[in-house]
């Protein structure tokens, strides 16, 4: 966490997104000054329904952190990615709205989760 | 002035990752067991502590880091057990991250058998943050209700264990034990429940020989 921010003692009090923010932030200082860019124009995350962060927490809280930083005019795109599983018995791919880890074809218990724990990082756009 | 779009794909807690996986790592070299408990405020976390110390203390040495947004006093509940406590005061911070951890590393003592991690009472937000346990254990008390592991499922589906907390009340709570346990089973199958009431001693023993059987693998995969 930054300690430049005077929010980052704060975080906590608003749930753990802001905390998440500020991780970000140490990412995308050091990639700007690797590319030894002007600016950042905008940045995009991809968040899984099973990150257990909320989205428009992140942007509420990216929208405060990016005050006097380098992505101060920056845009935050978030893509929301659904829990997708896959079940070991009869193969079956299902996309989740729920959280519950039995396949809705064969009543297996053994299923791989292939996508929706991500918080990732995904691209952004410099101004060199 | 020119734009540049430039492929990132980094995990935004890959730092906390991989700080915990080097914990992990140090604390596996060294035989030491370390356990993760999380629960809403209030669940029981440290009084199922003290009751591992009892349990625990003639034959094994454990150790205990408390994370709490204000105050010692948890981690002086633990040591007046005579269990050796370390306190980390989060100042606000609704959870415990692994660099938390890993600044008191020096000071954890390289003979222990078991490190517990209780971290601040909070079922949503340290779901997210590995701290290099090698079991994490979620509690559920009785009187929070049996619907909790689908309406905070991270917290659910990303623990080893369950421990039903505070049994002794079900008689006057309408908390119905085979509703949780099967909601808790849904959101994640390999869970492994443990039933237990500090105050009637039930259910611990169960919980203490799983953590004994989990050391022993631990041991045996460094030998």
């Amino acid at each position: 966490m930054s300690t430049s921010s005077p929010l980052s003692t704060n975080c906590g009090r608003r749930m753990h997104e802001l905390s998440i923010i500020a991780s970000l932030f140490e990412i995308l200082e050091e990639k700007a000054k690797e590319q030894k860019a002007k600016k950042i124009v905008s940045v995009k995350l991809k968040v899984g329904a099973l990150s257990g962060v909320v989205p428009e927490f992140l942007k509420t809280s990216f929208d405060i952190y990016k005050k006097e930083t380098i992505a101060s005019g920056a845009e935050l795109e978030i893509e929301e990615v659904p829990l997708k599983v896959q079940c070991q018995k009869c193969g079956a791919e299902i996309t989740k709205d729920d959280f519950i880890f039995i396949c809705e074809k064969c009543a297996s218990r053994e299923l791989k989760t292939l996508s929706g724990t991500e918080l990732l990082l995904e691209k952004i756009e410099l101004e060199l | 002035m020119s734009k540049k779009e430039i492929l990132v794909l980094e995990e935004l807690l890959g730092s906390n990752k991989k700080i915990a996986a080097e914990i992990r790592k140090k604390l596996e070299e060294k035989g030491i067991l370390t356990i993760n408990l999380l629960s809403s405020p209030g669940a029981g976390k440290t009084t199922l502590l003290e009751k591992m110390a009892e349990k625990l203390k003639a034959d094994y040495r454990m150790a205990v880091i408390e994370g709490d947004i204000e105050t010692e006093k948890d981690a002086e509940r633990i040591r007046a057990k005579g269990i050796p406590a370390w306190q980390i005061i989060t100042g606000g911070a609704c959870h415990l991250e692994a660099k938390m951890v890993g600044k008191l590393f020096p000071e954890i003592p390289a003979d222990l058998d078991f490190l517990f991690i209780e971290n601040v009472g909070n079922l949503v937000c340290p779901a997210s943050y590995d701290l290099g346990e090698n079991i994490r254990c979620v509690l559920l008390s009785t009187p929070e209700g049996d619907d909790k592991p689908k309406k905070y499922p991270k917290a659910f589906t990303t623990s080893d264990c369950l421990i039903i907390t505070k049994s002794d009340l079900m008689p006057v709570l309408p908390f119905d034990l085979e509703y949780a346990c099967k909601e808790a089973l849904e959101v994640n199958p390999n869970l492994k429940i443990f039933v237990t009431s500090a105050l009637k001693e039930t259910g611990i023993d169960e919980w203490v020989e799983h953590l004994v059987s989990a050391l022993h693998e631990l041991r045996q995969k460094n030998a």
